[in-house]
């Protein structure tokens, strides 16, 4: 079972002012297993966004098909993205409104206790500190109880105990509940902490160029160097730019 | 503001020092100083006159104001999203924005008669160009990544509208309601000093053809208190109660 499968022949970007057309994505194909947690790592600008918005269904103009299972779909943005006129609360209230869930008060109530919110529910967005706002808009996400969770670049700027931390938080957050996740970032450890696979994306136009399942057990801390040396030896191919693999790789030097 | 501020009050008092001033060296029935303008009020509030024609006009200045506030917004809404409506009517704003107040007026009287609708008529029409144009401002820098997160999490149109559209929006409503106010109370006086018998400005233009300066101050002041009570009594709790996030 799977609860994405994705296979987009060609994504392209109108030419503005008798410009070519730019092809963004080309013959990219990959899925995302059942409660499986995928990485996307790919260079800045290979359309990771462009991609998500396709995957979320707001993006309709392509040519290919994206499959979901459900339509109940979790979306982090890479800033928090929440509205600074309602209260944390409110905030997560705002997207059970949709649900049908009669009960939105009370499951807002227990999300904002497991993910130990209880205490700013009632501040507004402004006044949190930009961990803790990461954390409520994961707890927006959660909130609409998401067949599948995306998340674009969630910890990207934030000091490195509260993006540690965080990704705690995900990771247990993932484990108690059937949820599948797909998380993009250029970080090559994170991903190698969290993901049970990683798809490392291309330069433009944007194809899968690679699919690695991320040995058990997870990296940690102290041996996440390990298990990137082992990646890179086997596959030189990832570094873009510069080294033996030369040009077209997913992770950018430093 | 919680306390009153002290220093508002003593401009207000350093400018009735001054008119006091004038006034008793003036020795003018042309320049009556603040006591006797203050006993014409009175008179006038105790005869019922003031209260009357206060209300008179109020209720004028409130139907103009909402009249045109609605349709300004639906309006000012439509041009910021959509860009051929916009650019189809951005010329008749022009021409709307520099139509002379009075125009519009004696048309609306010329063409409707001198009746009520006319005169709210002409009204709603001098103010809908002004609330358009800030309308449209504020839609213009509506915030595109909040509409991401509601098409993502397919909040309803009436969500989006309360919760996403009009806060944003706020600022601008409020700046176009202020200077609705502001500009609509003296378009209703011209409106009433051309055609209709009752309200501010019809009874200032008695006390123009009669030269009664305290009268004409009177019937001012009155309307300015007035508007000053809406201000602090009704505008400044709605912005208390809309900006407490910031």
């Amino acid at each position: 079972m799977t609860s994405l499968s994705l296979h987009i022949r060609t994504k392209n970007f109108p030419g503005h002012d008798g410009e070519a057309a730019q092809n963004i994505l080309s013959d990219l194909k990959f899925e995302v297993g059942n409660a499986e947690f995928v990485c996307l790592v790919g260079p800045s600008g290979c359309g990771k966004t462009t991609l998500l918005n396709i995957i979320a269904g707001v993006d309709l103009e392509y040519d290919g098909t994206c499959e979901r299972t459900g339509n109940r779909l979790g979306f982090v943005f890479q800033e928090p993205r929440l509205l600074p006129w309602l209260t944390v609360r409110e905030n997560i209230e705002l997207v059970l409104d949709q649900t049908g869930d009669a009960d939105t008060a009370n499951v807002a109530g227990n999300l904002l206790a497991t993910m130990d919110l209880t205490s700013v529910e009632q501040a507004y967005p402004r006044r949190l500190s930009l961990g803790m706002g990461r954390r409520v808009s994961l707890a927006r996400a959660l909130a609409v109880d998401p067949v599948l969770l995306l998340l674009d670049e969630p910890f990207v700027s934030l000091d490195k105990p509260t993006a540690e931390r965080l990704r705690g938080v995900l990771l247990d957050s993932w484990r108690a509940r059937e949820v599948s996740v797909l998380m993009v970032t250029h970080d090559l450890d994170e991903a190698l902490q969290l993901a049970d696979r990683i798809v490392f994306l291309s330069q433009q136009p944007t194809h899968a160029m690679l699919e690695w399942s991320v040995p058990t057990p997870r990296a940690n801390a102290a041996t996440v160097d390990q298990m990137r040396r082992n990646l890179l030896d086997q596959h030189p191919e990832l570094l873009s730019g510069q080294g033996a693999g030369g040009g077209a790789g997913a992770i950018e030097p430093g | 503001m919680a306390k009153p501020d002290l220093m508002r009050l003593l401009s207000i008092a350093g400018l009735l020092a001054i008119w006091w001033l004038a006034a008793t060296v003036a020795d003018s029935r042309l320049l009556p100083g603040p006591g006797a303008v203050a006993s014409v009020m009175w008179s006038e509030a105790a005869s019922g006159r003031l209260g009357l024609h206060l209300t008179a006009t109020l209720l004028r200045v409130a139907a103009g104001f909402v009249l045109a506030f609605f349709i300004g917004t639906a309006i000012g809404i439509a041009m910021g999203r959509t860009k051929w409506f916009d650019r189809w009517f951005d010329p008749w704003l022009v021409i709307l924005l520099n139509m002379p107040a009075l125009v519009t007026i004696i048309l609306a009287y010329v063409w409707f008669g001198l009746i009520e609708v006319a005169a709210i008529a002409a009204v709603a029409l001098n103010k809908v160009p002004n609330v358009v144009v800030t309308v449209r401002e504020g839609v213009r820098t509506l915030d595109q990544g909040y509409f991401r997160l509601a098409e993502i999490y397919r909040l309803s149109p009436a969500t989006r509208l309360r919760r996403i559209v009009l806060p944003q929006l706020y600022p601008y409503l409020m700046a176009t309601t202020r200077s609705g106010l502001a500009l609509i109370w003296k378009i209703v006086l011209v409106v009433e000093l051309l055609g209709r018998s009752n309200g501010v400005g019809f009874q200032l233009q008695i006390y123009f053809q009669l030269f009664d300066v305290a009268g004409i101050l009177a019937y001012a002041v009155a309307f300015i208190v007035v508007v000053q009570v809406i201000e602090l009594g009704v505008l400044r709790p709605i912005d208390r109660r809309l900006e407490r996030w910031r």
